[in-house]
């Protein structure tokens, strides 16, 4: 066997031990792993984003919509399967592969929508991108808010809590090598060229709707999959988690950790979801704890000034465009 | 509407790229009104204009950026009407786009590969790129700097010469000269020139009159949207309306 032939599977063989070990060390403290779990979903979104808005420099702040669209596919579809399970095999592997097809289903529903909503939208650049896509999020929002079916306002509940810490740091993980994989690609190129110069990316060849609409639905597969997974660990799902402010959440995180960054993405992502953790034990400490229940309404105007201070002080985002990996990349062949 | 004042006999070729009543609408406004012209195997066509004629249109629907309203476009007999930019590069029609488009954050190396793009050969691209070294050597000197770091001239011979790496038959230049010192302008058309004697076609969008009409073999004067006349470079350089026109003489 050639070296290349293991090169595609072995970062996920390697991965996985690591990941086991983590469930297993985890295990008894549910905090931790809840907080672990929500940094995970959040890299996944902010990773799958940064594709869009960050290699190929198109402007779509609706993530929440691709991710409401994955939670309640996917949720839903664990309900209705909750009573069966496959006879010839233990529980807890029928629940898993019943949840391993929720999150492809999930996944998959997300990038239908992609695709449906980026086919004709892709053509318009800038801000006008940016409000069909917030328009997209809030109508899926609303639509999710007068669906019987989906629980209306009140949302779904009682979705079997089936992912574990392995599972989503296993798509953390996935997301993470499909976004190096693609950076490193003709296909990145391909991106990063429509980043820079649409026009001059046309006339070079480059198919650039094609690849536009691709990275969309790509982005929007695993924010569905982060949906499905933050279905199935937090005991219900209803519209109001998935507004607005929800997409500006990510925005912001690959804002702040650098458009373009995989690596910022995450920084940023993993900072900014435990930031209200830690804002919230800072201020019980305080003389006045009461400040500590309104943690969540305090860390908007925090996440703006964040945002204006990096604005100021490094308008490329913490990381820029680099890579945390790109220390140790070898020189391309041929670079003199 | 009557037909572009023809002038002097044009030397004829095997045809290689043919526009027929070419329209171009942006919304309500129209920019080419039914232009028709013709560019020959080896020949330079220069397109000649005021700001506004709808120079840069008719490149941009010839090169597939731009959906023609109406009208006929055929390369080397084979209609490309309304095809996308990515693929007419592969039939051998580059476009270096109006103000140069090149990938500033990028290095010059880059930039150039990015020019070979859909190709897949290896030593071909190699060769293209020390035939480019010999038109502009100071892109070699440049190699690793960033192209935003460029003069405006060696960000010209950039666009040029990434243009070239598609290996084309057909080039198309949007203003090459635009925002550049005479002196730069003379030695890229000097290499224009050259680049035309390799066997490549070109067609050139200028408003530079004097220099597009004494380089090209032929050449066509558009104004707001048609053509208003037609004839061999030299001669329409020569004819009193271009002169009084265009050259300020």
């Amino acid at each position: 066997m050639s070296k290349d032939a293991l090169k595609g599977p072995l970062p996920v063989i390697l991965a996985l031990p690591v990941l086991a070990l983590l469930q297993v060390t985890l295990q008894d403290h549910d905090f931790l792993i809840y907080l672990t779990s929500l940094v995970g979903v959040n890299v996944i979104l902010a990773v799958s984003l940064n594709i869009v808005n960050g290699m190929t420099g198109q402007f779509s702040i609706g993530h929440a919509g691709f991710m409401a669209v994955g939670a309640y596919s996917g949720g839903k579809l664990s309900l209705e399967m909750k009573d069966y399970a496959l006879s010839f095999l233990p529980h807890v592997v029928s629940d898993q592969i019943s949840f391993m097809l929720a999150i492809l289903v999930g996944g998959a529903a997300a990038a239908l929508c992609g695709f449906i909503v980026g086919l004709p939208s892709l053509r318009l650049k800038g801000d006008y991108l940016a409000i069909v896509t917030l328009g997209f999020g809030e109508i899926i929002r609303v639509i999710v808010q007068n669906t019987e079916a989906f629980g209306r306002a009140l949302g779904l509940s009682g979705i079997p809590q089936s992912s574990s810490l392995a599972m989503i740091l296993f798509w953390v993980f996935l997301t993470l090598l499909v976004a190096k994989r693609i950076a490193d690609s003709s296909h990145g190129r391909s991106l990063w060229a429509i980043r820079e110069d649409e026009i001059a990316a046309e006339a070079m060849g480059v198919n650039t709707t094609g690849y536009k609409v691709r990275a969309f639905v790509i982005s929007a597969f695993f924010a569905g999959v982060a949906g499905v997974l933050f279905a199935h660990f937090v005991p219900i799902i209803n519209p109001g988690s998935f507004t607005f402010v929800k997409s500006m959440e990510v925005v912001v995180m690959i804002v702040a950790g650098g458009l373009g960054s995989t690596t910022g993405s995450v920084v940023a992502a993993v900072f900014l979801t435990l930031l209200p953790e830690g804002l919230r034990s800072a201020f019980s400490r305080l003389d006045d704890p009461s400040l500590a229940q309104k943690v969540d309404q305090i860390r908007m105007p925090i996440y703006g000034l964040l945002l204006v201070a990096i604005m100021l002080l490094r308008p490329q985002g913490i990381f820029g465009t680099h890579e945390i990996w790109d220390r140790w990349k070898k020189k391309p062949k041929g670079a003199t | 509407m009557s037909g572009p004042a023809v002038l002097g006999e044009r030397t004829p070729r095997d045809p290689l790229l043919e526009v027929k009543d070419l329209q171009v609408a942006y919304g309500a406004i129209t920019a080419l009104r039914g232009i028709s012209l013709s560019l020959g195997q080896g020949e330079v066509v220069a397109l000649i204009g005021a700001n506004g004629a709808g120079k840069t249109s008719t490149l941009r629907a010839i090169s597939g950026m731009l959906r023609p309203k109406a009208g006929k476009i055929t390369l080397r007999g084979q209609d490309i009407t309304g095809k996308k930019a990515h693929t007419l590069l592969p039939l051998g029609m580059a476009h270096a786009p109006e103000g140069r488009g090149i990938f500033l954050n990028l290095s010059v190396e880059e930039n150039l590969q990015l020019g070979a793009y859909l190709r897949k050969d290896t030593d071909g691209i190699q060769s293209d790129l020390e035939q480019s070294f010999g038109f502009f050597p100071v892109l070699k000197d440049r190699l690793q700097q960033l192209a935003g770091t460029l003069s405006g001239g060696e960000q010209q011979m950039l666009a040029i010469s990434r243009a070239l790496m598609s290996r084309p038959s057909l080039l198309l230049l949007d203003e090459p000269s635009l925002g550049l010192a005479p002196q730069i302008i003379e030695k890229i058309f000097g290499i224009l020139r050259d680049i035309n004697q390799k066997g490549v076609s070109i067609l050139l969008v200028e408003q530079n009159a004097h220099l597009a009409l004494n380089l090209a073999h032929y050449g066509y004067v558009l104004e707001t949207g048609e053509i208003a006349m037609t004839g061999p470079g030299k001669t329409l350089l020569a004819s009193e309306e271009v002169k009084k026109a265009y050259l300020g003489e």
